[in-house]
């Protein structure tokens, strides 16, 4: 055991630490660090630079453009990453389509598709979640019927992030609605989202925000080569699909710059001086050290590349501690919570402005990417046998 | 970064299960527990003969890693002998501060012939400190302490006291007791282990090492029993969880086992999520040890996330047990009740919040 770095894996980090602090400009960084939403320009220029300097998709097959990484040196480049406030590689494209095209596409697919995904010169959304499939996502109901080159798609997907931006979408279909299982009929199919026949409709948040959508499919043809991998056996792609999903999504790095802000802010405000607040901070610390030790103890154990049910725990904990930062900084605000939108012309700081709409907002993060219950569900049928 | 036992590490683990295993099942462990000592001296041999209560006081036979080890199986199985308070945590302090006689007893007590105990806590002590009240004083050539200590944990059995006092020009000392020049008036703690109460009415003494201010060597001893008490109190929160976890699959109420009740499942979820973030905290103090760092901050950060951990999971392994876990007959209720114990040993979750709130604005982002 040993809980230092080893000297390779130190200079690995000091390494990735300059690069992101000298080649992601500041400015992108500082908006990353600050913003409540979403900036597209931003995750698209920082993008490029990670994968002009092949550091975009390092968790691909290493002839796409992935590094071979053990799973500590990946762990190290998204925490480094976080720390420095670089906004991430766009997930959809990264995380989830990229590497079910590349474990189960054709060649053909992997050549049309794999770099400009890296690059992100194609912007890719997630087609999964319907109205009535939600948790239940094998209940969904979007069907695609075989019409000589092409695919009828018709139906509705929602809760589509970052919609309004994205050029494809990949969405899980009912290919064979008279399949034995609900499991069994489903396909995986790529859709270019000017094709006749798309709409897309906002759907806004809680907090004003706008970053999900609802996407409608009338008679949409879809040429049948854009089907990955084989009819119907969409539903492994999609398991192995979410199983990546959860990389990352802990966001242990953020929340503890967060923490970190909340406490400047606190201390400016003379809050810190206040027993009652200080100890809720002092132990939202506690908690997400023992995230960061737990994240540790998953990555150096998951050599192999098997997801880790223990990577439920971080799903779980890390939505949790996401939301309770935004928690505590609505407290730091106070009464200055309460105006919004109001511009720099009243004594209200803008970052106390976003505070009670962000916290709103990431009451998401435990619902979003396997509900909290759902990953409680994994945990108790797949670690205690229950 | 690496968080693999070696092979060595997963030998003794596996060797100390054995042997726990077969000296401790609920019953018999209940009728060991009800005796006058409270604990084995056949299974004290036998933890002997493996090397364990040595561990630490001679850095080639293991370290803080091997502790870790062996204490999770001790909490797994609530084994009653008092490796951590009467050998392994006083052993440590003569090691470190002893002069080279006063070391030659250690073998002694890796042997399983001479028990130790540190007395140090004293009435109305909350969290560790150094600052005592029973005081050492010169008498001609020798030295007397006077004072009340209290609770000294397994100080009923123990051969040989390590006294802390403070010193008549400043700083709080260590001392050798024989135990029995001391006043003890012995007792059961609530989760079945011994202490005792010890006046001292200026009792012989032999400064441990130099008569010189030990408050370092205080506070590293603290650390090392902490990082102990945690890893004791993991194998505990493990076994309670299991217990539960079994349960919910055989009981059968309405027709069904439990575990068809999502209610129930899902909190057996969440402790498992108490526990994996216990398994950390606990491993995070003792492999910085293990690297040489006694900081005691981070011994806090471990003691309050055990203690979290600790409540959440004996409360819920009770609650999903119903009415049996609250039984003597049981044993996750006897689970609950060291594990309160330890939270309440060397500083509760709440007195080590204090300690981290007192540090908050000393850095910037909390770093490992």
């Amino acid at each position: 055991m040993q809980l230092a770095l080893t000297p390779e894996e130190a200079d690995f980090r000091d390494e990735l630490r300059t690069f992101y602090r000298n080649q992601i400009p500041a400015e992108i960084r500082e908006r990353t660090r600050t913003a409540s939403e979403a900036n597209r320009d931003d995750i698209v220029a920082t993008q490029k630079i990670l994968n002009d300097h092949g550091l975009a998709v390092p968790n691909w097959p290493v002839e796409w453009g992935g590094k071979d990484w053990t799973p500590t040196q990946q762990q190290i480049w998204l925490d480094e990453m976080q720390l420095a406030s670089v906004p991430e590689p766009l997930t959809f494209n990264t995380n989830m389509v990229g590497p079910v095209i590349a474990e189960f596409g054709s060649q053909t697919l992997k050549e049309r598709f794999l770099a400009p995904t890296a690059a992100l010169d194609i912007w890719w959304c997630q087609g999964f979640s319907e109205p009535e499939a939600g948790s239940d996502l094998a209940s969904l109901r979007m069907t695609a019927v075989r019409d000589g080159d092409t695919y009828l798609v018709n139906g509705q997907k929602t809760w589509t992030t970052l919609g309004q931006y994205a050029d494809w979408i990949f969405c899980l279909v009912r290919t064979d609605p008279a399949a034995p299982k609900k499991q069994a009929g489903i396909s995986f199919l790529l859709i270019e989202m000017n094709t006749p026949g798309i709409t897309l409709r906002p759907i806004r948040l809680v907090d004003g925000s706008y970053e999900v959508n609802e996407v409608f499919f009338e008679d949409v043809r879809v040429p049948a080569d854009q089907l990955v991998g084989e009819e119907n056996q969409g539903w492994t792609y999609a398991k192995f699909l979410l199983g990546n999903e959860r990389n990352g999504i802990a966001q242990v790095g953020r929340t503890k710059l967060r923490l970190a802000e909340i406490k400047e802010l606190a201390s400016a405000k003379g809050l810190l001086g206040d027993p009652l607040f200080a100890a809720r901070l002092a132990e939202a610390e506690n908690d997400i050290l023992a995230l960061e030790l737990t994240q540790m103890r998953v990555a150096s154990g998951s050599e192999g590349g098997k997801p880790n049910p223990a990577s439920s725990v971080l799903k779980l904990r890390g939505s949790q501690l996401q939301q309770l930062a935004t928690e505590l900084l609505v407290e730091v605000a106070g009464p200055d919570a309460l105006p919004f939108d109001a511009g720099g012309g009243i004594s209200t700081l803008e970052w106390a402005q976003h505070s009670a709409p962000r916290y709103l907002n990431y009451r998401k993060t435990s619902i979003y990417g396997g509900s909290n219950e759902v990953q409680r569900t994994i945990i108790a049928s797949t670690i205690l046998g229950l | 970064m690496d968080f693999q036992l070696s092979e060595e590490q997963v030998l003794l683990r596996d060797t100390t299960r054995d042997v726990l295993s077969r000296a401790y099942d609920p019953e018999s462990r209940l009728q060991v527990v009800n005796t006058d000592l409270g604990w084995s001296r056949d299974v004290w041999n036998q933890l002997a003969e493996i090397g364990i209560l040595g561990l630490g006081f001679d850095e080639d036979a293991g370290g803080q890693i091997e502790i870790q080890v062996v204490l999770t199986e001790i909490g797994r199985r609530l084994a009653p002998e008092p490796v951590v308070h009467a050998a392994l945590g006083p052993g440590a302090l003569i090691a470190e501060v002893g002069t080279a006689a006063q070391r030659s007893v250690l073998d002694e007590v890796a042997a399983g012939e001479r028990l130790l105990a540190f007395a140090h806590s004293e009435p109305g002590m909350r969290l560790s400190t150094t600052e005592v009240t029973t005081k050492a004083a010169r008498e001609g050539d020798s030295w007397v302490l006077s004072g009340r200590k209290n609770p000294v944990l397994a100080g009923d059995c123990a051969d040989t006291l390590v006294v802390s006092a403070a010193l008549p020009d400043g700083g709080t000392g260590l001392f050798l007791v024989d135990a029995a020049a001391a006043r003890r008036q012995p007792y059961r703690t609530f989760d079945g282990l011994r202490g005792a109460q010890i006046d001292l009415e200026r009792v012989a003494a032999e400064p441990l090492g130099e008569p010189i201010d030990a408050s370092t060597a205080i506070d590293a001893a603290q650390v090392r029993v902490t990082a102990a008490l945690s890893a004791e109190a993991l194998g505990a929160m493990e076994e309670a969880l299991r217990l539960t976890a079994e349960y919910l699959t055989q009981r059968k109420q309405f027709g069904v086992t439990l575990s068809k009740f999502q209610t129930l499942t899902q909190r057996a979820a969440d402790m498992y999520v108490s526990l994996e973030l216990a398994r950390s905290m606990a491993l995070y103090a003792a492999m910085s040890i293990a690297d040489g760092n006694l900081d005691p901050a981070i011994a806090s950060r471990a003691k309050l996330q055990i203690g979290r951990s600790g409540r959440h999971i004996s409360q819920e392994a009770i609650q999903l047990h119903g009415g049996i876990g609250v039984t003597d007959e049981y044993p996750v209720g006897h689970y609950a009740a060291r594990l309160t114990a330890i939270e309440h040993t060397l500083g509760s979750s709440q007195d080590h919040l204090h300690v981290l709130v007192g540090q908050l604005g000393d850095y910037e982002v909390v770093t490992v």
